[in-house]
């Protein structure tokens, strides 16, 4: 498919624009544009052509089943979106006066008091962009207040798991703490005996996924908060897999001091290609001080934005948050109310009926009941038949599913991770299920099948290393290298005709 | 299910959580409500605010109501892009790559970089991760930033320091715009100098002499810029600057009370394996075809962990493609136009306060959308007033500098009209 720039036409354009009959103002010489630059120039009805072309080459939620192990990728309701779009959010500025934003500060108050008791936590800031920026907000967090008793020199160790998403390790690093790295035991819990080893009274605090990556509850997980707190340190929560426990066990409960909670996963804000988030974080009481400025309080029936917080962090980020996402999973909790509950239920049934329906087929490296995902390993495939846990996964596209993780939690070889949501039908399940048993069974009698998959798709496999190797990041207009082959329109046009 | 998974109940799934930590009563949340229920708590919800289409608004400040084409809500409504997430999986995902190579390549066109990432959260947290990249490309530990930056911006910074183990040092304006000798100074050993073109005060900054004041330090040059001046302005790589970051809002995006929006971050090749974030490039597929895939992935958490460039994972795709579709909407043209005709409304409501007996705050400046004008009396009592007759006139300065208690940061898009304007001086010189 052309790049829009390769569909330019000089002078075309979407849109024309109003004109005014004011002076013309003009930019001095020296700051003036030299060369325009090389936007794309089409009429638009290229232009959606061109955006639909791209829809079509993509896959998400809507298209089809897509367990994305960690990422939740559950449906996200249309109403949602529609919510979004009224007037009386979408074209509201962040500087007008309090009066006049009473329904926003009211909605984002209603959520963070629905954060709180689904978290057990005492405060909430919704300011955090991601879940990635919450847990390096909940560090901030950590800082300060050690910094607040005079313990600030002598924290300086943060514990995460070897299973941690990445974003653990990678956020203690820039809020510069140092990094010990926990085991994980036998039946995929933290290793208690070698936790005890690493935690002291330099250790500010743990950070931890519960259920972890391995889609696995914590069996330890009250000993783990003892072993923190005993030593004064503190205890974050990674959110990410909070899909699995509303209603059912709380953070707070648990221990933890700090949560971050994922809007796009847990409370459906659309994952839009990648983004946008939200990472709100909850805290106990003793945390408050520090959260990020401005606070959004009650006061009688008013709501009112506290920037008066000496003991604050600062600002994360611009204003009080990505508004649209607290519009959408705000809708969506109300949508559920106490029921959430069941929705964590369906979610760990789920996961639960579609292990058990394909374990045969896979290596299980840990036997226990899965919470809302869990992880098998291609080790087996890859052993007796070469085949691996990717192309398995090019294999499934096949199949018209998005595949699972990949490769990941790491303690786990040839990984696939699966999570199905709450959101998929059993028959959907059951569809995924034998296509997962068929690939096994393919591994075994055609296996150079798998090794090129995919077959269905717009490409074939692509070159990942080429294009390190080659890092074109950009157009390069009349001096961009000719890299594919001409052979590209006839089955592009096949492409189209069978998806047509 | 249950057979099939060989437990008895629902319950029994669960029975790896200790006792202890058991949720035993009912979460206290207001009781499910239907689709029809939940718009109608919304749109009561929606209705206690006064949005700026009820409301004459020339607030800006970082966020502003440039207009958003029907086009763009088009795309952003198609479902394959919208539920879809991170393109992990190359195959299933090339619409949303070849959008992000395509937005990276508008990025690079407008700042003059080689390279763009796929978005950051914001135009505030764009700049910390700029310091990251500037800090460990230089091994210094100091970053300058002018006071003429807004004043957000500088806020997000100051919060990221002590984690980055950096010292923040700002430069105070000269009359509205900063003086380029005494950035230089303040530049000396600094790892990266910060500088927003057009400043917060709506100014047109000398910016190729304080990108020049930067290198003169051996400090990276960093624009924060606003994507759609650079129709009109110059692009800050043509004029020395290593990285151009910004907030993406003004393209594409609407208001909606400060987010979701994107910043982008764009950098010369010297900063690609530093960069955080995303990145597509372009590769062949086994047929030898042409296809985007996510690279340079070593620099990430997911690959490198404690060693990443940045933790950032979730970005803002989606804003970002509504950026790329505004303006390849616009055109070469159409974002001259927008430009100028922003500059130019701004330069007309400007001409028109002074008739009626204000006074701008930085007369001598040259300014592109936004401008500094003094109210005669506080800038809150100004607005209260202005806003019984409909108009909100600006933004408040005084909350981020002492000295003008008494000035508004005014906003003119292409939005607002010259009868607009007239209602905007009514309001002011009474």
């Amino acid at each position: 498919m052309k790049l829009i720039f390769e569909k330019s036409q000089a002078g075309r354009r979407g849109g024309e624009l109003p004109r005014y009959d004011v002076p013309r103002a003009e930019v001095p010489d020296e700051l003036k544009r030299g060369s325009p630059p090389r936007l794309p120039e089409l009429a638009e009805p290229e232009l959606v052509r061109h955006f639909t072309e791209l829809s079509t080459r993509n896959f998400g939620i809507d298209t089809g089943f897509y367990p994305l192990g960690s990422c939740t990728m559950k449906y996200n309701p249309r109403v949602n979106e529609r919510l979004a779009m009224v007037a009386g959010f979408r074209d509201l500025h962040p500087y007008q006066d309090e009066d006049s934003i009473q329904g926003a500060l009211e909605l984002m108050w209603r959520l963070q008091e629905a954060l709180i008791e689904v978290s057990g936590l005492h405060a909430c800031s919704l300011q955090p962009a991601a879940g990635s920026q919450g847990e390096l907000t909940g560090l901030m967090l950590m800082r300060a207040y050690f910094a607040d008793r005079g313990e600030a020199d002598q924290r300086d160790t943060i514990v995460t798991a070897d299973t941690a998403h990445g974003t653990n390790p990678a956020s203690v690093t820039m809020a510069g703490y140092k990094l010990a790295k926990v085991a994980t035991d036998a039946r995929g819990n933290v290793d208690v005996a070698n936790l005890r080893e690493l935690v002291n009274e330099r250790t500010a605090g743990l950070m931890l996924t519960n259920p972890s990556t391995l889609g696995l509850f914590d069996e330890h997980i009250e000993e783990i908060a003892q072993i923190f707190h005993d030593v004064g340190a503190l205890l974050y929560y990674d959110g990410a897999n909070l899909n699995a426990v509303c209603g059912v066990s709380r953070p707070g409960d648990m221990g933890f001091d700090i949560v971050h909670i994922n809007l796009h996963k847990t409370f459906s804000q659309t994952h839009g290609g990648g983004g946008p988030g939200g990472g709100p974080i909850a805290v106990r009481d003793t945390l408050e001080p520090f959260l990020p400025v401005p606070a959004v309080v009650r006061e009688g029936e008013r709501f009112h934005l506290d920037f008066d917080r000496p003991k604050s962090i600062g600002k994360v980020r611009g204003f009080t948050g990505p508004f649209g996402v607290f519009v959408r999973s705000y809708a969506y909790i109300r949508s559920y109310g106490p029921r959430l509950r069941e929705m964590s239920e369906v979610a760990v049934l789920n996961a639960n009926y579609l292990l058990a329906r394909i374990r045969e087929a896979y290596d299980v490296p840990y036997d226990r009941l899965a919470m809302h995902e869990f992880v098998l390993s291609a080790r087996s495939l890859k052993r007796d038949h070469g085949i691996s846990a990717l192309d398995v996964a090019k294999r499934l596209m096949d199949y018209g599913f998005h595949p699972p993780t990949i490769y990941f939690p790491l303690v786990v070889p040839e990984a696939l991770m699966i999570e199905p949501t709450e959101t998929e039908a059993k028959e959907t399940l059951d569809e995924f299920a034998e296509a997962m048993l068929a690939i096994a069974r393919e591994a075994e009698d055609d296996p150079v099948l798998l090794r090129e998959a995919p077959h269905a798709r717009p490409v074939k496999r692509l070159d990942e290393v080429l294009a390190a190797k080659r890092a074109i990041v950009k157009y390069g207009f009349e001096d961009h290298p000719v890299l594919g082959n001409e052979t590209t329109e006839p089955r592009q046009l096949a492409t189209r005709r069978a998806a047509g | 299910m249950l057979a099939a998974i060989g437990v008895s109940s629902v319950e029994e799934l669960f029975r790896d959580i200790p006792k202890g930590v058991r949720f035993e009563r009912e979460l206290d949340l207001e009781p499910p409500l239907s689709e029809q229920e939940l718009s109608r708590h919304l749109e009561e919800l929606a209705a206690r605010n006064v949005d700026t289409s009820r409301e004459l608004s020339f607030l800006g400040a970082g966020i502003y109501d440039h207009y958003v084409p029907a086009v763009v809500d088009t795309v952003l409504q198609r479902g394959e892009l919208l539920t879809a997430y991170t393109p992990y999986q190359p195959e299933m995902s090339q619409g949303v790559l070849q959008a992000i190579f395509e937005y990276q390549t508008v990025i690079c066109e407008l700042t003059g970089m080689d390279v763009s990432n796929a978005s950051g959260y914001d135009g505030t947290t764009v700049a910390a991760d700029a310091c990251y990249v500037a800090k460990y490309a230089t091994g210094r530990t100091k970053v300058v930033v002018t006071e003429a930056t807004n004043p957000q911006v500088r806020q997000v910074i100051k919060t990221y320091a002590p984690g980055f183990g950096l010292e923040i040092v700002e430069v105070p304006h000269r009359g509205g715009v900063t003086d380029p000798d005494e950035l230089r100074l303040a530049a000396t050993d600094a790892a990266c100098v910060i500088f927003q073109q057009p400043n917060f005060f709506g100014c047109l900054e000398p910016a190729p002499d304080l990108a020049a004041a930067a290198n003169a330090a051996e400090a990276i040059a960093v624009a924060h810029v606003d994507p759609i001046s650079l129709g009109v302005l110059e692009a800050p790589g043509a004029y020395g600057c290593g990285m151009a970051i910004g907030e993406g809002q003004s393209a594409g995006n609407y208001q909606s009370f400060a987010g979701p929006h994107y910043g982008f971050f764009a950098a010369r090749n010297d900063y690609i394996r530093r960069m955080p974030g995303r990145i597509v490039g372009e590769t062949l597929d086994a047929a030898g075809e042409r296809g985007y895939v996510l690279t340079l992935q070593t620099r990430e958490q997911h690959i490198r962990r404690e060693k990443a460039t940045s933790n950032i994972t979730t970005n803002q795709t989606l804003l970002a493609l509504a950026g790329l579709v505004h303006l390849s909407w616009l055109g070469p043209q159409g974002l001259r136009e927008v430009g100028e005709t922003c500059m130019s409304l701004a330069a007309f409501a400007q001409s028109r306060l002074i008739e009626a007996g204000l006074e701008l705050v930085f007369p001598e400046r040259a300014t592109f959308k936004e401008f500094a004008v003094r109210t005669g009396r506080t800038a809150e009592g100004a607005i209260r007033s202005a806003r019984e007759r409909g108009v909100h006139p600006g933004y408040s300065l005084g909350r981020d500098y002492q000295d003008l208690g008494d000035a508004l940061l005014v906003a003119v898009t292409e939005r607002r009209t010259p009868a607009d304007i007239d209602r905007l001086v009514e309001a002011l010189a009474t």
